[in-house]
């Protein structure tokens, strides 16, 4: 566990030695303020709370999560450093959630920084407060849930941009499967049950009851069963190809 | 102790390590010499715990590395071909990082990083991005790393590649002043740096062991061992005078320049040398030829690839 720390300072410090993280979280507060104020109309609404800012997440993570995730494996495997990382005292699990968790605090601190528009609604009327910090927290477990995925798509490949167009597509993939738009594409012949599963797996049914302040343990563990899923595929993926 | 016993390693149909057995002890400096493709690098990667094997075992210290493989990574410092570093860190925060990993805290942590920036010299940039640096250097850092925990078995892919002749020469007496009381494996084509680092040699080709043993011991396995090379100042028919000898053969190497080759690799200099005396041969060089590495390789692993075909 002890390792896992380390490596964990080690990925965010370097995110932090380039430009990357900077540009990551500068173009995320930009295009979340485009989000919220124009085509969420912040103001126009009339009302004291933060489901416009909230609700264009996971179509602003489907674009700037895989691209600090791009990068997770499929560079150590281009530099040749997997080999240097995976031949050290550490468990692969120690590594693989290491990196995980230095990417996940990345997006976490870019969430953070959009506090002037909580600031604001606290400012312009009476909002309930916890119902922002539950989708606060939503909007994290959502972001973790692209970046496993995105983990996962890049230790599929050494080219940064297949592992950052995989992962676009994957999500996009779960993002939908919630949205009214396909459920309503289904045949009637097939049962409620089965759509009702299907939605179910995808984000935003689980997202949207959070944003709404509605914090049930099903849906946090839903976004923790599927990131474990996905960095243990991760896991999986590495062993596998370690060799090319 | 490196024990690897009946090491397979196959990448679907292609087998990169055939059946390979040998042991290393302490002291022992090995290298690990082959042609390009012959599954040096495999090899290593397998011993260090990067790729599992498809058949076989590799103890370290009697620690299985697929078994226990952190108690035996623990043990082991590698430097993997082309020395990957992380390249947006510089080579002090690398170092830390490295030493962290390997379990040293607080004041042990900062002298050991310290002592080994001294050791391969990085003083003058370890405050700059690593990929910054010249490839010599990015060597530097990457034997730093292998060398910080003091290993008991030092690994090294081709740690030479691409240095210059000083570098090489630097890093060649880093790894002898290492070697006293560890196990050193080098993988290298260098034939000239065998004969300068290594106690023992093994030519491995297609995935199997051709010659085992110290430098000199192949040398002498040389067609040109103990050959006398004449150079002669005017033109003279040797054959002649050497009919009477049945076992050598001579080669003209170029001009007046003849090889004779000791055809069982015994000493035929004296022999020589009292014809060249009788008949008053017009010599202007006469010398011993020490068997050379490069022709034990070439003849080793050429039969094989002879064989495959």
């Amino acid at each position: 566990m002890k390792n896992l720390g380390i490596i964990f300072r080690r990925e965010l410090s370097s995110y932090f030695a380039t430009p990357l993280a900077y540009i990551f979280v500068v173009i995320f507060l930009i295009i979340n303020g485009i989000f919220t104020f124009d085509l969420g109309g912040f103001y126009l609404r009339g009302q004291a709370d933060l489901l416009p800012f909230f609700s264009f997440h996971p179509w602003l993570y489907l674009f700037m999560v895989p691209a600090i995730a791009m990068t997770l494996w499929a560079d150590e495997r281009k530099t040749g450093t997997i080999e240097l990382l995976l031949t050290l005292p550490v468990k692969l699990s120690e590594a693989v959630f290491g990196k995980f968790l230095a990417a996940w605090v990345l997006t976490g601190i870019a969430l953070i920084l959009t506090f002037p528009i909580w600031i604001t609604v606290n400012y312009l009327g009476d909002p309930d407060n916890g119902v922002i910090i539950a989708a606060y927290l939503g909007s994290w477990l959502m972001a973790g849930g692209f970046l496993a995925i995105g983990s996962c798509m890049s230790a599929c490949t050494k080219n940064s941009v297949i592992a950052f167009i995989l992962t676009v597509s994957i999500c996009f993939l779960f993002v939908i499967m919630g949205s009214p738009i396909l459920l309503n594409s289904f045949p009637e012949w097939i049962p409620q049950l089965i759509i009702d599963a299907f939605s179910a797996l995808g984000f935003l049914s689980h997202f949207d009851s959070i944003s709404k302040g509605v914090l049930d343990v099903r849906d946090i563990l839903y976004f923790i069963l599927f990131i474990m899923s996905w960095l243990l595929s991760s896991a999986i993926v590495i062993e596998m190809k370690k060799a090319n | 102790m490196v024990e690897i016993k009946n090491l397979t390693k196959k990448f679907d149909q292609f087998i990169a390590v055939n059946d390979l057995s040998f042991s290393v002890g302490e002291g022992e400096v090995l290298g690990f010499l082959g042609p390009n493709g012959a599954g040096k690098s495999t090899t290593m990667k397998v011993i260090t715990g990067f790729l599992s094997p498809s058949s076989g075992s590799i103890l370290i210290d009697g620690n299985d590395v697929s078994i226990n493989p952190i108690d035996a990574k623990a043990l082991i410092g590698y430097l993997p071909e082309g020395a990957p570093c992380y390249g947006d860190m510089t080579p002090l925060e690398f170092l830390k990082f490295i030493a962290e990993i390997r379990g040293f805290q607080g004041q042990e942590c900062t002298d050991r990083v310290q002592h080994v920036i001294r050791e391969v010299e990085l003083q003058k940039v370890c405050m700059q991005p690593i990929e910054t640096l010249s490839k010599g250097f990015k060597r530097r850092v990457g034997l730093a790393q292998a060398i910080l925990h003091d290993p008991k078995v030092l690994i090294l892919d081709e740690p030479t590649d691409g240095l210059d002749p000083n570098q090489k020469h630097h890093v060649r007496e880093l790894i002898k002043s290492l070697a006293k009381d560890k196990i050193v494996i080098i993988s290298t084509h260098i034939l000239e740096e065998v004969s300068a680092v290594c106690s023992r040699a093994i030519i491995i080709d297609a995935g199997k062991i051709v010659a085992d043993g110290t430098p000199e011991e192949l040398e002498s396995k040389s067609q040109y061992h103990n050959a006398v090379n004449v150079q002669l100042s005017a033109e003279y028919d040797l054959t002649k005078d050497l009919s009477a000898l049945t076992n050598i053969s001579l080669q003209n190497d170029s001009g007046n320049s003849f090889t004779i080759i000791s055809k069982n690799g015994q000493s035929i200099f004296a022999e020589i040398s009292e014809i060249a005396q009788q008949k008053k041969w017009p010599i202007s060089e006469l010398y011993v030829k020490k068997g050379q590495l490069e022709d034990v390789f070439r003849s080793v692993t050429q039969k094989i690839r002879e064989g495959i075909e």
